[in-house]
């Protein structure tokens, strides 16, 4: 081989270790925008609240409108059908929830939930099953009048979205 | 070099190497790999064009997720990375500007090869794969360019297809299928997308096998001469030339990073800010700086199919080196006159870049036609009589020679004891 | 010679190799945001939008801008209430609805900013066959850039010599290569008020709005500069370290040719 006289250093010297130090934490800097680029961008993300005016829904009816890419259904409930979500027995229920953690305080006439079936992701049906809620044809979830999943294979209840009211006639969701 | 002893060291290594060498390979091409240690700063190109393909392939594939490559959306698309897309300005900046150091650092490459002979025998086809990656490279900026659908994007697509309808009796029909169409428009764009993404990789491929040829015979250097067979000439590629290499890629950064944050539009052309418009031709149609020299050419024959074929011939003709050039002397270090003839070329080149972005009016046209006379002259003249006319340098024996005995002078060097 | 070579290299790179047609040479004026430290003014960002709003939305769109942007960091940074009522400013075209039909709203911030014509035919046909370009990235699409764009609105001012016929719409700006164009004089003394009380000469307006449209083709480019500095330090200081890493390898052999 060669022979020059190729003392291998023995112990790691430290202009070595600084100089791999110094580029290590350039190559993360270089990392980072790589990574970060596929993160939502701007424009996804100014969409990603929505203010609805929901001063048109009229009690008994609900509306469909698109959050992030999905469906949510927001619906103004008689006060028969509130009743009804309030009578039901805890223990009855595959994922227990009372109606009242479903919906915002003094407002519960108005259930807001991500319209996507919680067992595959199919969107349920309004006004239909056998529960007074919605049902969903893919695999046969029956969601009662909360959204709660009664009867078919959904494990959970549909999700209800961070929302607020900005005010009466306006939710601010996301 | 295929007869280092090289062992892995962990388990798990001894047991992937038997089954797939790549550590072995990797020791042995990248680590072992014995190099000359004369090597100057012009050597380093290599490993910096390297880094420049990794970097356009990276910041490529990233553009390619925000990018839509539709005549109605691309111009949008690309200020939507611009905007919206985190760091999509940066990346799309050094894309666009990496683009333009690549080029820079294969021209500086190219004449290093050029001037030390590094393609003569036995690496003409080192040299020869060269060119054909330089024409991909091309091939891939010109393709990359016309994606943005800016003005120039479209014009110079319209410009550079239009050449193929010179080709006689199959030219308009060769002309449409490149087009997909009539004009330049969304299929040709999309056309273009899809072998931009793929031409890189093709790159990649001849750039492998350009080493491996590069590996056979072992690198040239500055002073040309074949090296001592014993090993005393060389270093093992790692540590010295990686860190060597690892330098002259910093300082090459610095450069990249000046033109990306401070100067991310000046190479480029502004026109390019313009959407397409097939109905508004720009003032002055004009490639990246990078293609001028050739684009020149192009423009210096009054004939179109003249001008297509002379730009051609004008790539082609490097090909041609290794046998035109006559010498027996590798390096113009020891080639006094083919040194200035060397320098004049480099003057040449320069010329016809600025000539091609002038318009193609008055003086420059005349100046273009002989600066382009000049560059054929060069190789199909100049080159073979120097071969034989040229008095050389006395070439020293060894490469440790011009410092041990103080002159290249062959006879001087023969009487030192101590060298043989 | 080799540095001779190369300094004539660098030096093609770094002109504008391409043929500016006749017109003067644009004026150069002292920006905020010029240098390796160049900064945007807020204030003149936010009075260059005023004039754009009030003054050339008239005629020019500016497509590739949303009023969300308006709010963001780097740029005229008005508060979210403020973005909010610019937007809502305007009627926006969305729909269909559930009747299918198309209807107009009040603009929220993820909206684009609103183009003065629906398309470049009807933009055309209004402005006597010329089309007013849309601004968003205008002061990149010029050779010349911020000092072009100042240049031309305050290139009216000069009489017109003997020997240039102009044509009906057509008027003389001394910086517009060929020194015609079909946009009349757009700023006077005084066209707009200033909410925050600074006299609005035409060279101030020209100043802010040219301001405002290089932030709006270059939002990022006070955190390009900053990393960019940091970013040349960084590899000033990695290249020292590699250079001695490299000289004390070297240092195993004795003799290097």
């Amino acid at each position: 081989m060669s022979e020059e006289n190729n003392k291998k250093p023995t112990r790691r010297e430290f202009i070595h270790i600084a100089t791999t130090a110094v580029g290590a934490v350039g190559a993360g800097c270089i990392a980072l925008p790589l990574v970060t680029q596929m993160n939502p961008d701007a424009s996804v993300k100014a969409l990603a609240k929505v203010e609805v005016d929901i001063s048109k829904i009229e009690k008994g009816n609900e509306v469909t409108i698109m959050w992030r890419g999905k469906p949510i259904f927001i619906r103004r409930r008689t006060d028969e059908e509130v009743q009804k979500a309030r009578e039901v027995k805890i223990e009855d229920l595959k994922d227990p929830q009372k109606d009242q953690e479903r919906v915002k305080k003094g407002k519960d006439e108005w259930l807001v939930m991500v319209g996507v079936c919680t067992h595959l992701g199919c969107v349920p049906l309004k006004q239909q099953g056998e529960f007074g809620g919605w049902f969903c044809p893919c695999h046969g979830s029956h969601y009662d009048i909360s959204g709660r999943i009664r009867k078919g294979p959904a494990p959970v209840n549909m999700e209800v979205p961070n929302y607020e009211f900005v005010s009466d006639t306006k939710i601010l969701i996301g | 070099m295929s007869e280092t002893n090289y062992k892995p060291t962990s388990s798990f290594g001894k047991w992937f190497d038997e089954r797939l060498p790549l550590l072995t390979l990797f020791n042995g091409h990248l680590m072992q790999y014995p190099t000359p240690k004369n090597l100057n700063y012009w050597w380093t190109f290599g490993g910096i064009l390297t880094f420049c393909l990794m970097t356009q392939i990276i910041t490529g594939i990233v553009l390619a997720m925000h990018y839509t490559a539709h005549a109605d959306m691309a111009f949008s698309s690309v200020e939507h990375i611009m905007r919206d897309v985190n760091y999509g300005w940066l990346i799309r900046y050094i894309h666009a500007n990496g683009a333009s150091m690549f080029f820079l650092a294969v021209y500086i490459h190219i004449f290093r090869a050029l001037f030390y002979g590094s393609y003569k025998s036995p690496r003409e086809v080192i040299w020869i794969l060269g060119i054909f990656i330089y024409i991909l490279m091309m091939a891939a900026a010109f393709m990359g360019y016309v994606l943005p659908w800016g003005q120039m994007s479209f014009w110079g697509a319209t410009v550079i297809t239009n050449l193929f309808s010179a080709i006689p009796l199959v030219g308009e029909s060769i002309t449409q299928w490149l087009w997909g169409g009539y004009s330049v428009d969304n299929p040709t764009l999309t056309r273009f997308f899809s072998l931009h993404y793929l031409i890189p990789f093709l790159i990649l491929g001849l750039v492998v096998l350009h080493i491996w040829a590069l590996h056979v015979p072992g690198n040239n250097n500055p002073v040309g001469i074949d090296l001592k067979k014993d090993g005393s000439d060389t270093v093992p590629f790692h540590p010295y030339i990686v860190i060597k290499d690892l330098f002259a890629l910093v300082i090459f950064m610095i450069i990249f990073a000046g033109f990306v944050f401070y100067a991310p539009n000046v190479l480029g052309h502004s026109d390019n800010y313009i959407p397409a418009d097939p109905l508004i031709t720009p003032a002055h149609i004009v490639p990246e700086w990078y293609l001028l020299p050739f684009y020149a050419i192009l423009r210096s024959v009054p004939d179109k199919l003249g001008g297509v074929i002379l730009m051609f011939s004008a790539i082609l003709i490097l090909a041609a080196l290794p046998w035109l050039d006559t010498s027996k002397v590798r390096s113009a270090v020891f080639r006094p006159i083919y040194k200035q003839f060397f320098w004049i070329l480099v003057l040449d080149v320069l010329i016809l870049g600025y000539i091609g972005a002038m318009p193609a009016e008055g003086a420059y046209v005349a100046i273009g036609r002989v600066a382009t006379v000049y560059y054929f002259a060069h190789f199909l003249i100049i080159m073979p009589v120097l071969g034989f006319v040229e008095k050389t340098k006395p070439v020293p024996l060894s490469i440790a020679d011009p410092i041990i005995s103080g002159s290249g002078n062959l006879a001087a060097a023969k009487k030192d004891k101590n060298l043989n | 010679m080799k540095k001779f070579f190369i300094t004539i290299f660098f030096s093609f790179i770094c002109f504008n190799l391409y043929a500016a047609g006749d017109a003067a040479k644009p004026l150069k004026v002292d920006w905020s945001f010029n240098g390796l430290f160049g900064k945007f003014d807020r204030s003149q960002l936010q009075r260059g939008f005023q004039v754009y709003k009030e003054v050339c939305a008239s005629c020019h769109s500016m497509q590739y801008l949303s009023y969300r942007n308006l709010g963001e960091k780097g740029g005229p940074e008005f508060s979210d209430a403020e973005v909010k009522a610019i937007a809502a400013g305007y009627q926006i075209k969305d729909g269909p609805n559930e009747e299918g039909e198309m209807f107009e709203r009040a603009g929220l911030p993820k909206d684009k900013f609103k183009s003065p014509y629906p398309n470049e035919k009807a933009a055309r046909a209004v402005n006597g066959g010329a089309y007013p370009p849309d601004m968003s990235v205008l002061v990149k699409a010029r050779a010349g850039g911020a000092n072009y764009i100042y240049s031309i609105l305050m290139g009216y001012d000069e009489n017109p010599p003997a020997n240039l016929k102009l044509e009906d719409g057509v008027y003389y700006n001394k910086y517009m290569p060929g020194y015609k164009i079909k946009m009349a004089k757009p700023l006077n003394e005084g066209s707009v008020e200033y909410a925050d009380g600074t006299k609005a000469t035409v060279s101030q307006m020209s100043k802010d709005v040219t301001a405002f449209l290089t932030w709006s083709a270059e939002p990022h480019l006070e955190k390009r500069k900053r990393i960019g500095f940091k970013t040349i330090v960084y590899l000033l200081i990695f290249s020292i370290l590699v250079f001695f890493s490299m000289k004390k390898i070297w240092s195993r052999i004795e003799t290097k040719v």
